[in-house]
């Protein structure tokens, strides 16, 4: 669950209570075969594309579009993932740790690098991601796909891909898995 | 994830989630390490002072290093430079760089206790203890516990192969700094330690001390070993005065070639350095693949990096919350 | 001797407590003499009246330990500032160590200290050092130093580390009727050491001075006063070794006798661990075992005096490293409160601790033809002191007398507070606060 982007400190030992569920696991699977198909008839050939997901939100959602592709298209699209802790506008600010260290063994210029995360929400987390992917080599392209959109950005990012797009309020939560995608809230214990 | 202190003293400021949430941060900045361009913004705008008091380049220059790859400013105050003046009182120096403004100062020193008390004068900013006197040296711990893990086979996981792990920690322990982080550090994981020490080199209380054992026979403890970490016989602190003679302390104490074979296949061998080989390591067994001493140094810059992180990036030092 | 013109004086309404006991009365003084004891005293006119009332009015006390750092540390103290300090807390006497710059060897520096005393808020008796310069390897010239009225001679800041030489002091002393006072402190064994040997130093990586290094000197100097018949007064002793061979040897008539310091039975070794310098002490501050000992020591009289070691050390001093900066507290305004707070005993017996045993000791009472430590009767000096057992108040270094501000207790609230000082006849402290 990656709601990096809360207005305010997650309390320690609080948990998600979920109230609606948005999408179920078909729903999503369904948009992840969709999104697979955008991809591949945006970039044809997917020579130089390489899937980038997010720690950790984006990551499972990034090999899932691999897979797909991989099925669809018989293309072996290269995966990543990318921390971005280190690039974040808000360090000192409030805790935050990297949730696991940045996997990307391929030189990232000139390629098309399409950064998968679970939910697009202020925007600075791609703004993070996209100093951080500079680190990496200068891409051609960068795209965005995100599983749900829900509003309220603070940039100016716009995703490609969008899985659902989701009118939230700002304290309201989103969680995203394989087993579906619920709107709720963040109860402290 | 656990509070982080505010400064970083002792390895007794860090229970072993604290230590755990060191270990993972520092895999982050060793893959920032292995980039062609290895650093990061993350501490732009922040100002760090090193203020050595005893001369040490390699993990100055560690600090440094970890400070600017994350874009810090970094001030450099070193023993004998004219801003470090004999007689200037310690307060006073402590004030000067104050009022330049620093987030974070890094000290070694040869006093025990010059961080703590550097901590009881300053506001909003964080102390890290990089060696003092006797007491501890932190960061020392640290990344041998990450060079453990990472021998381990540990990679994204916890901590939990520490448990039981039987460590054993050889040389003058009374007067180092290392021993005493070490054994706060590998005991806080649940390893067991072992102290191998000839009687005058032990501290004069070992009252409360988280030791499985100590033995004056290194090699009735070798084959029990998992990890054996050497200390330097500390000259420059007199520990040559607690000994008859270097050759004596060797033939009991040093890890020789004939006692690396007794040594567990799988055993791993560090040292803090500087090694004096001869004395308490042989030339061989430094080459040896089981030595890691260069991953050791290696692993420093990372932990370093991960250190001045939490300390510096958690929003717990003064300022605005986000709210 | 200045000819202060000092006031008729009455003391009214307190209890009037000494070596011959306790009872209800006024004390009436005249030209530095006791005139009047009784209930109900008129008062004559012209007469300063101190109000005594709930309080205790009690023969001055004495400190066989104060430094007052002049000549040569005037910026940490001085005679005048130390004697204030000594005022304040209740001494009409103190005990001036040698350990200046020059140390008090010789008759001239002796005399340079009575001089700057003249005028001062206590009475200054001085300690001569044993050795030259007190380097521990010729005698100082002792007899020169009696002539001027020195009964005591020590070393201190450090110990006599020679038995062959303390031997022959010892010796010499006793021709001369004078007592020696040792630092217990053998430096082999202490070398370097800035705190007690044990747990507390392990954990801390600081060097440590362990209890034999004064234990040792302690048994050395109960041998040679043995063999020697010489008096020997074991100045801070602080450990529980340090007080059995005391016990034993005061059994078995030997002519020994020790004094104690507040701080080695109120504090731990364990204050030390944030490595704070005002906690740095020598002898070093000990484990609870060695407190314990201690205060047993001063409920069954094997602790003949409670003494301040008043030791003030200038602010940046105390800022160094903690094995760098030099060790000592101060202690004058507050050993009193400390040992009403602290000590189970009644004030009776914790006066005398600290008034007339110590004025004993220091050969400054009357049966030495001194002034100090009492009784409390007609025709008798009035070197006096009113004490509120029961007020209480904070410790602010800020507001003491002294020119160092290094003691333990800052911030601490404490039982027993002086609410005047009477030093021949002159008040010099009324209600808590000196007159000069």
């Amino acid at each position: 669950m990656a709601e990096r982007e809360r207005s305010h400190t997650r309390p320690r030992g609080a948990v998600f209570v979920p109230r609606v569920q948005v999408m179920s696991a078909d729903d999503v699977r369904r948009a992840i075969t969709r999104m697979a198909h955008e991809i591949a008839e945006r970039n044809r050939g997917l020579h130089e594309v390489v899937l980038v997901g997010l720690q950790t939100g984006g990551v499972g959602i990034a090999r899932r579009l691999a897979e797909t592709l991989a099925d669809v298209e018989g293309a072996d699209v290269p995966v990543g993932t990318l921390d971005v802790a280190f690039y974040r506008d808000d360090i000192g600010l409030r805790p935050v740790l990297p949730e696991a260290a940045t996997d990307i063994t391929t030189d990232l210029t000139g390629s098309t690098v399409v950064l998968v995360d679970d939910v697009l929400f202020t925007g600075r987390t791609i703004r993070a991601a996209l100093n951080a992917l500079g680190e990496y080599g200068r891409a051609q392209v960068v795209e965005l796909a995100v599983m749900v959109d829900r509003g309220h950005r603070e940039l100016p990012i716009r995703p490609d891909y969008v899985g659902k797009n989701l009118p939230t309020n700002r304290e309201e939560m989103v969680d995203v898995s394989d087993e579906g995608v619920s709107l709720g809230e963040l109860v402290s214990r | 994830m656990s509070g982080f202190p505010t400064h970083l003293l002792s390895m007794d400021d860090l229970d072993a989630a604290a230590i755990a949430d060191v270990l993972l941060v520092t895999d982050s900045f060793a893959e920032v390490g292995r980039r062609a361009n290895p650093k990061v913004p993350t501490l732009r705008g922040r100002t760090v002072a090193t203020l050595f008091f005893e001369d040490s380049t390699r993990t100055r220059m560690s600090f440094e290093t970890a400070a600017k790859r994350m874009s810090a400013d970094v001030l450099s105050f070193a023993a004998g430079s004219s801003s470090v003046k004999k007689g200037e009182s310690l307060r006073d120096t402590i004030e000067t760089i104050q009022a330049i403004g620093m987030d974070a100062v890094i000290i070694r020193h040869s006093s025990s206790g010059v961080p703590a008390r550097v901590a009881q004068w300053v506001d909003n900013c964080a102390v890290v203890n990089a060696g003092d006197g006797w007491h501890q040296h932190p960061t020392q711990a640290l990344l041998d516990l990450y060079t453990v893990r990472q021998s381990l086979g540990g990679g994204q996981e916890g901590t939990e192969a520490f448990r039981g792990l039987r460590v054993t920690i050889v040389g003058d322990i009374r007067h180092s700094r290392v021993a005493r982080s070490q054994i706060t550090a590998y005991a806080a994981l649940g390893a067991e330690v072992t102290l191998v020490a000839p009687a005058t080199l032990l501290p004069p209380s070992l009252e409360g001390w988280p030791v499985a054992s100590v033995s004056h026979d290194l090699d009735r403890v070798l084959e029990r070993t998992d990890v054996i970490s050497l200390l330097r016989l500390q000259a420059e602190r007199g520990s040559g005065d607690y000994v008859p003679t270097m050759r004596e302390y060797s033939t009991g104490y040093a890890l020789t070639a004939r006692r690396a074979l007794q040594l567990p296949p799988e055993a791993i061998i560090l040292h803090p350095g500087p090694m004096v080989r001869g004395v308490e390591i042989a030339s061989e067994v430094a080459e040896l693949p089981s030595a890691r001493i260069t991953d050791q140094v290696g692993n420093g810059v990372a932990v370093r990096m991960a250190v001045l992180f939490l300390l510096l990036g958690q929003g717990t030092l003064g300022g605005e919350r986000h709210d | 001797m200045t000819d202060r013109n000092t006031p008729e004086l009455v003391i009214r309404g307190g209890t009037v407590v000494d070596a011959t006991g306790s009872r209800r009365a006024d004390v009436r003084v005249s030209d530095g003499t006791v005139v009047e004891l009784g209930e109900g005293l008129d008062v004559p006119a012209g007469a300063t009246v101190l109000d005594a009332g709930g309080c205790v009015v009690a023969p001055g006390l004495v400190d066989l330990h104060t430094h007052l750092r002049e000549p040569g540390r005037e910026e940490a103290e001085t005679v005048a500032s130390g004697t204030r300090a000594a005022a304040l807390g209740g001494f009409t006497a103190v005990v001036a160590m040698p350990n200046t710059d020059p140390p008090l060897d010789s008759a001239e520096s002796v005399r340079n200290v009575y001089a700057l005393a003249e005028d001062a808020l206590a009475q200054v008796a001085v300690a001569g050092a044993i050795t030259v310069g007190r380097a521990g390897e010729r005698l100082a010239p002792m007899a020169e130093l009696a002539a001027l009225g020195v009964r005591l001679f020590t070393d201190d800041g450090d110990g006599v580390q020679s038995a062959g030489l303390m031997r022959r002091a010892l010796q010499y002393a006793t021709g001369l009727g004078v007592v020696l006072g040792q630092h217990c402190e053998d430096r082999s064994l202490a070398a370097g050491g800035s705190m007690h040997e044990g747990d507390w130093s392990s954990r801390l990586g600081l060097p440590g001075m362990p209890a034999e290094a004064e234990e040792v000197m302690v048994a050395r100097d109960i041998a040679l006063s043995r063999a020697t018949g010489g008096r020997v007064h074991f100045l801070h002793l602080s450990t529980a070794g340090s007080i059995d061979l005391v016990r034993r040897a005061r059994s078995e008539g030997v002519p020994v006798t020790a004094e104690v310091a507040p701080h080695h039975f109120t504090l731990t070794d364990a204050c030390t661990s944030g490595f704070d310098p005002v906690f740095k002490v020598n002898p070093p501050l000990r484990p609870q075992e060695d407190v314990d000992a201690v205060k047993q020591a001063l409920a069954d009289g094997t602790a003949d005096a409670i003494a301040t070691d008043h030791a003030p050390h200038a602010p940046e001093l105390k800022d160094l490293p903690f094995d760098q900066a030099p060790p000592g507290m101060l202690g004058l305004q507050t050993a009193l409160a400390l040992a009403v707070t602290e000590l189970d005993l009644p004030l009776e017996r914790i006066l005398a601790l600290l008034s007339w045993q110590p004025a004993a000791i220091a050969m400054l009472d009357r049966a030495h033809g001194g002034a100090q430590g009492g009784p409390v009767a007609e025709g008798s000096p009035a070197n006096l002191v009113v004490i509120d057992p029961a007020a209480t108040w904070t410790v602010d270094p800020v507001a003491f007398a002294s020119r160092s501000r290094n003691t333990p207790y800052a911030g601490r609230n404490l039982t027993g507070q002086v609410r005047h000082t009477v030093r021949r006849g002159e008040p010099v402290v009324i209600d808590a606060e000196a007159t000069r």
